[in-house]
């Protein structure tokens, strides 16, 4: 056997995101103790020499990095298999735990889901957790934030197809002043959180275009300061845009540990959603001039991209 | 316990709906048939007839009545009538527009129907003006009434009887740290009252009557400028804990003629009749020392005053 080649491939089966189980059994499984011996010498950023004690040991790194690598078709399984209430029940009280860097999680999920989803997952939390989701917010968000997030979860969106367009032009307006007066943080704004969190999707999108006009420019591009209550508004108003830019920056090599596991998020929890899932392609083709699919191919390996092409075929 | 009186055996919603267009037809209308079958049907009964009469003479029975009814008995008998998710819809519509405005009917919905009866009334309040009551309530109230009313009718609330201690100490210290500074539209005092269960608010205000010597409602009763929201925010508080009090209260002013909730009496006895108008019926009894129908047929009379009593369980099913 070419030794050095063997290296090469058993290196790139556990380095980046997922595993190549496959590549691991060939190689690895088949290998005698002294080819492994040799692959722990020449492989100094995964091993250390003890040289006092003559064995070579593993990185604290290299464990972390395999189990973490390993588990990341674990985690899409179970997350899959799980009812989408629960999964986002589970989600947004993940992001309470871990605090204000998570809560980006739970605009998502309050933002992007229909109207008996966000009900569901509600439900769900109930039974998972004894209480209600926005006691549990209101209780652990303090700052300027409470009153979004708080309203963002407690909303029951009207989902039809009227709309009243003089009305979504005047809150334009105030969206407008808002945004250009100085004082209150523009999150604070009773105002923009009323609006924000109890219109229709289909009335925002005509405050939307109202507002464009107004202030010569896209409001998309940030309205203030508040990252949530900018994202919002792009959960709100183009959810492909803000799934295909979170999966860029999940899929970049820059993508640190937290933002890598958006991908399992983004595809578990909108692959059962085929006509979104298509517009989420086609915004990612659009925004980064290749294919989704393309993507996943060049950076994942294994079970877990297996598993991903799975999904992503599904609204094919 | 309710207190609506259904015969042992009901009619068939068609012989039901037969009645009822004869009770319609020819000069005049037979009011009293009208009452002794409509007032004795449960809502899935009235929902059936709704649809035979429907299916059969091509008009929704809603629209008969209030063709052939007026006045205070024509509310009567559409509000009984309506689907109870539909009739909390229609009264909450009602009670946003500027010449209806009622803010009280607004708390009574949020605060004592069930969370999932609650989303009931939003799909259909959506099905019915094609938006959502939060958009209404957030559009038609400002400052301080829709710093309150809003969570209030949004909320969903966790139903279960957990009741954690601790919290119940620190959000009863909570609130009496607001009430004490007369902070009564403070983030935290609402964010309590509008987003714990029933059984932890419950929990929470024993607390705090027991800690510091006052019901809450006392205290807040204390401020001498006592204004709409103080008194909206007391009726919260009654809804949440002691919900027939609260309708006592209403028909108690509705029948002097106090206050300005005249429609206070056929609201109470329509939307309470299913749900827990005995319990009602005892409270007014023990605060006013006369029974409620004797009251209400002391202050009304006519077809309006049979077809409360009727709802009220009095006379043969």
């Amino acid at each position: 056997m070419a030794l050095p080649l063997e290296f090469e491939s058993l290196t790139e089966a556990i380095s980046g995101m997922g595993v190549d189980e496959n590549a691991l059994i060939s190689t690895l499984g088949k290998s005698q103790k002294e080819h492994r011996k040799l692959f722990r010498k020449a492989s100094k950023s995964f091993f250390v020499e003890d040289e006092e004690r003559a064995f070579e040991k593993c990185h604290d790194h290299f464990v972390r990095h395999l189990k973490l690598e390993f588990s990341r078709f674990n985690n899409a399984v179970v997350m899959w298999a799980m009812h989408p209430w629960e999964r986002d029940a589970r989600l947004v009280k993940k992001a309470l735990k871990k605090g204000e860097e998570a809560y980006n999680l739970i605009v998502e999920v309050s933002c992007t889901r229909s109207a008996e989803d966000l009900l569901g997952a509600r439900k769900a939390y109930h039974s998972l957790f004894d209480q209600s989701m926005e006691e549990d917010i209101a209780s652990h968000v303090h700052g300027p934030h409470r009153k979004l997030l708080v309203g963002l979860v407690s909303a029951y969106r009207y989902e039809g197809n009227k709309v009243k367009d003089d009305s979504a032009k005047s809150e334009a307006k105030i969206l407008a002043e808002a945004v250009a007066s100085s004082g209150e943080e523009v999150v604070e704004k009773d105002e923009v959180v009323r609006i924000l969190t109890t219109r229709s999707k289909l009335h925002l999108q005509h405050l939307y275009k109202h507002f464009n006009e107004i202030k010569g420019s896209d409001f998309l591009g940030g309205v203030s300061q508040s990252s949530l209550l900018n994202e919002a508004l792009l959960c709100l108003l183009k959810p492909a845009v803000y799934f295909s830019k979170i999966l860029e920056a999940s899929l970049n090599k820059d993508a640190d540990k937290t933002t890598k596991k958006w991908l399992t998020r983004v595809f578990v929890t909108r692959a059962d959603h085929s006509d979104e899932m298509n517009e989420i392609k086609e915004e990612f083709n659009n925004l980064y001039g290749e294919t989704l699919a393309q993507r996943i191919q060049e950076k994942i390996k294994g079970n877990y991209r297996d598993f991903l092409l799975t999904l992503l075929s599904k609204s094919d | 316990m309710a207190s609506l009186k259904v015969p042992t055996n009901v009619p068939r919603p068609e012989d039901d709906a037969e009645q009822l267009h004869k009770a319609f037809s020819g000069w005049g209308t037979n009011e009293k048939l009208i009452i002794s079958i409509l007032a004795h049907r449960n809502a899935a009964q009235r929902s059936l007839i709704r649809s035979v009469y429907a299916a059969t003479y091509n008009e929704d029975l809603l629209k008969a009545l209030d063709k052939e009814l007026s006045s205070d008995f024509e509310r009567a008998v559409m509000l009984w009538t309506l689907d109870p998710p539909e009739r909390d819809a229609y009264l909450a519509k009602e009670s946003t527009k500027m010449f209806t405005k009622n803010n009280w009917v607004l708390v009574e919905i949020a605060c004592t129907r069930p969370a999932l009866e609650l989303i009931k009334v939003k799909q259909a309040y959506q099905a019915r003006y094609k938006k959502s009551l939060e958009e209404d309530v957030a559009q038609h109230t400002s400052g301080d009434l829709r710093k309150l009313l809003l969570p209030l009718v949004s909320t969903f609330r966790y139903e279960g009887d957990d009741v954690n201690t601790m919290l119940a100490r620190s959000e009863a210290k909570i609130l009496h740290e607001k009430v004490s500074e007369k902070a009564y539209s403070d983030d935290d005092f609402i964010r309590i009252l509008t987003t714990r269960s029933k059984a932890q608010l419950g929990a929470t205000l024993n607390r705090y009557n027991n800690e510091y010597g006052n019901a809450i409602n006392k205290n807040l009763k204390e401020e001498s400028d006592d204004n709409d929201y103080l008194k909206l925010l007391r009726a919260v508080i009654t809804c949440l804990t002691y919900p027939e009090k609260h309708f006592e209260k209403v028909l108690r002013l509705s029948i002097n003629k106090m206050g300005t909730d005249e429609w206070g009496l056929t609201r109470v006895v329509t939307t309470r009749t299913e749900v827990d108008m005995e319990r009602i019926k005892e409270e007014y009894q023990r605060r006013n020392s006369i029974p409620l129908d004797r009251a209400i047929a002391k202050d009304t009379s006519g077809d309006y005053e049979d077809m409360l009593v009727a709802l009220l369980g009095h006379g043969d099913a």
